[in-house]
């Protein structure tokens, strides 16, 4: 996995999915590639159009809560957003971030530290985020979890599962 | 060593002897819940290259979402899960109109004592009610598991809540709720078993215990769980599809967090805008004007909701300029209530009925609210932009609160009407 490295968004804690992605879309964009226009609509309006690949979105505790739609996942990883840093995650939007190989990242220390705006590079391997403040480390993903994320996500993942067993 | 619900049921269903919190196993459902979702999760499962489901029999499919179709695309996502259904030959479809799928999976006996229920939707954590592993997960996964019949599960640390004494005349399992998820806050069980223990739980019927597990969803808990006792038993003697194995968890087992309420002290409460965790009691919010009243969802559209609005709207009448829309969460709940002239009261007092589903819970239609207009609901949430503009309002109370404020004009308590 590539080094990630890139500008900071910073927002606050229990951002819902409402807002990262608004429900009225889940069932009229239906088509991954045209999420991210809408990613965050009702909280940020200058994300969707300023966001640049390998960016990272910082949040506060419980990123994701609410509705368990994958959109506000899939919104954010369409847009190749490098990874989402937060003081914790909303179970069910952790998990789908790493189903869907988008890095979600549990470090509240760096939380506190990172500036919106900056740049942040973040080593995924050895556990290990670089901001102005200096270096955070963070515990690496389980085994179990590590191995779907290298396969690309869940879909390539099952999909060699499906292979095998066939 | 002893175990905690979550423990038990995770480390039999994964074959192991004991397991730990933070462990990852991989598991089987018994049962896995998809709604107007199962359209896209096709395109994913086709997309992992999945043809045939590995077992048609775990499915349940339960339309709800938007139902019947209020436009052409939606018709079209429905369209597409009727052929999914037939071609795959799963049986337990359940179409427009049957209910929501949380109330519906409980009243099929499809969500059993000591089986793990996933389903790809937030509130899954319902079916602990039945004392059920029941929990959400992603449109991702749920393809994954149609495909090759497992997923990975972190062993949650768990949270027990116990109650004692007894709720006061008025007071509602959802004022215990709202109390418990504004003491916690939205982020207070997040990845956590929470089980509901006490006499004051036991006192419950299932309809209100249901209101519990359905709003743990909101405290960021992977599921919720009540010991199933004879109430549990009684309900699915004709229900259940199978015999199942009850699971209990042992009593000296160790909790990451054990809390304690009275039920006696527990007042009626209101969620306010824009979070559910900004709770406060009933005599706080009293006064505050409303455009519209909502009475359903997987939350409180059961029959004793129903009833308890009913016996506030008896001979009353929705002031004017205001709107109550009643949506039964249930087929079975819609002609219960029709038969014990609860629809009758509803029409009288000026409110409209629609058909089971859930209706503008997610603002997808059945009376979505205007830009700058407030409504009060019996829903489990109330972010912004939750029923479609995110120009509004939405506060949360128990039915008859809702009620009662539909008469009022403004948020108000049954006691003063
Ligand atoms: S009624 Fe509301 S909360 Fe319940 S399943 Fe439907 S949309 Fe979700």
């Amino acid at each position: 996995m590539a080094e990630i490295n890139g500008r900071v968004w910073k927002y606050g804690d229990n951002i819902n999915t409402d807002v990262i992605f608004p429900g009225k879309y889940t069932y009229t964009v239906s088509e991954p590639a045209e999420m991210p226009q809408y990613a965050l609509e009702d909280l940020d309006p200058e994300f969707a159009s300023g966001v640049q690949p390998g960016d990272l979105i910082v949040g506060g505790s419980n990123w994701g809560c609410g509705s368990s739609r994958e959109q506000a996942v899939v919104c954010l990883s369409e847009a190749r957003l490098g990874a989402i840093i937060a003081k914790s995650f909303a179970r069910i939007y952790y998990r789908n971030c790493l189903n869907n190989a988008l890095p979600a990242i549990v470090c509240p220390e760096a939380v506190d530290a990172i500036e919106n705006g900056e740049q942040v590079g973040i080593d995924l391997e050895n556990g290990l985020i670089t901001c102005q403040a200096g270096e955070f480390s963070f515990p690496p993903l389980p085994d179990a979890v590590m191995e779907i994320f290298n396969a690309g996500g869940l879909i390539p993942y099952t999909k060699k599962r499906l292979t095998e067993f066939k | 060593m002893a175990q905690t619900f979550a423990e038990k049921i995770l480390a039999r269903k994964a074959g192991l002897d004991g397991v730990v919190p933070g462990q990852i196993v991989e598991i089987t459902p018994d049962v896995i819940l998809s709604h107007d979702n199962t359209a896209p999760i096709y395109g994913l499962f086709q997309r992992m290259g999945g043809e045939k489901v590995f077992d048609p029999d775990m499915h349940a499919v339960i339309l709800d979402h938007a139902t019947p179709a209020p436009s052409t695309k939606h018709a079209e996502n429905h369209r597409i899960i009727r052929e999914f259904v037939r071609e795959q030959g799963i049986q337990n479809f359940y179409d427009v109109g049957r209910g929501i799928c949380h109330q519906v999976l409980v009243e099929s006996g499809l969500a059993l004592p000591g089986e793990v229920v996933l389903g790809s939707d937030s509130h899954t954590p319902h079916a602990g009610v039945m004392g059920a592993f029941a929990a959400g997960i992603g449109r991702t996964e749920m393809a994954s598991i149609w495909a090759i019949g497992q997923l990975w599960l972190r062993v949650p640390e768990s949270l027990k809540i116990t109650v004692t004494g007894q709720l006061e005349e008025g007071v509602t399992s959802k004022d215990l709720a709202l109390t418990v998820i504004g003491d916690m806050r939205a982020d207070g069980a997040l990845y956590m078993s929470v089980e509901w223990h006490g006499e004051a739980i036991q006192d419950l019927p299932l309809s209100q215990r249901a209101t519990l597990t359905n709003l743990m969803a909101e405290m960021g808990a992977k599921n919720s769980y009540i010991p199933p006792d004879e109430k549990v038993f009684d309900f699915l003697q004709d229900r259940a599809r199978r015999d199942y194995d009850v699971v209990y968890p042992d009593p000296d087992a160790t909790y990451a967090l054990e809390i304690d309420y009275d039920a006696g002290k527990i007042e009626p409460m209101v969620a306010c805008p824009h979070t559910v965790d900004n709770v406060k009691p009933l005599s706080e919010v009293r006064g505050r004007k409303i455009d519209q009243a909502f009475l359903g969802t997987c939350t409180n559209g059961r029959l004793d909701d129903l009833a308890a609005a009913a016996e506030v709207l008896e001979g009353r009448k929705i002031a004017e300029d205001r709107r109550m829309i009643v949506i039964p969460a249930s087929e079975e709940v819609y002609l219960a209530a029709m038969q014990a002239g609860y629809l009758e009261t509803f029409l009288k007092a000026g409110a409209v009925i629609e058909s089971p589903g859930c209706g503008p819970c997610m603002g997808n239609h059945m009376g979505v609210p205007a830009v700058g207009e407030v409504s009060i609901s019996t829903a489990n949430r109330n972010f912004r932009g939750r029923m479609g503009t995110k120009e509004s309002e939405v506060y949360l109370a128990s039915p008859a609160v809702v009620a009662a404020s539909a008469v009022a004009g403004a948020i108000e308590s049954p006691a003063n009407l």
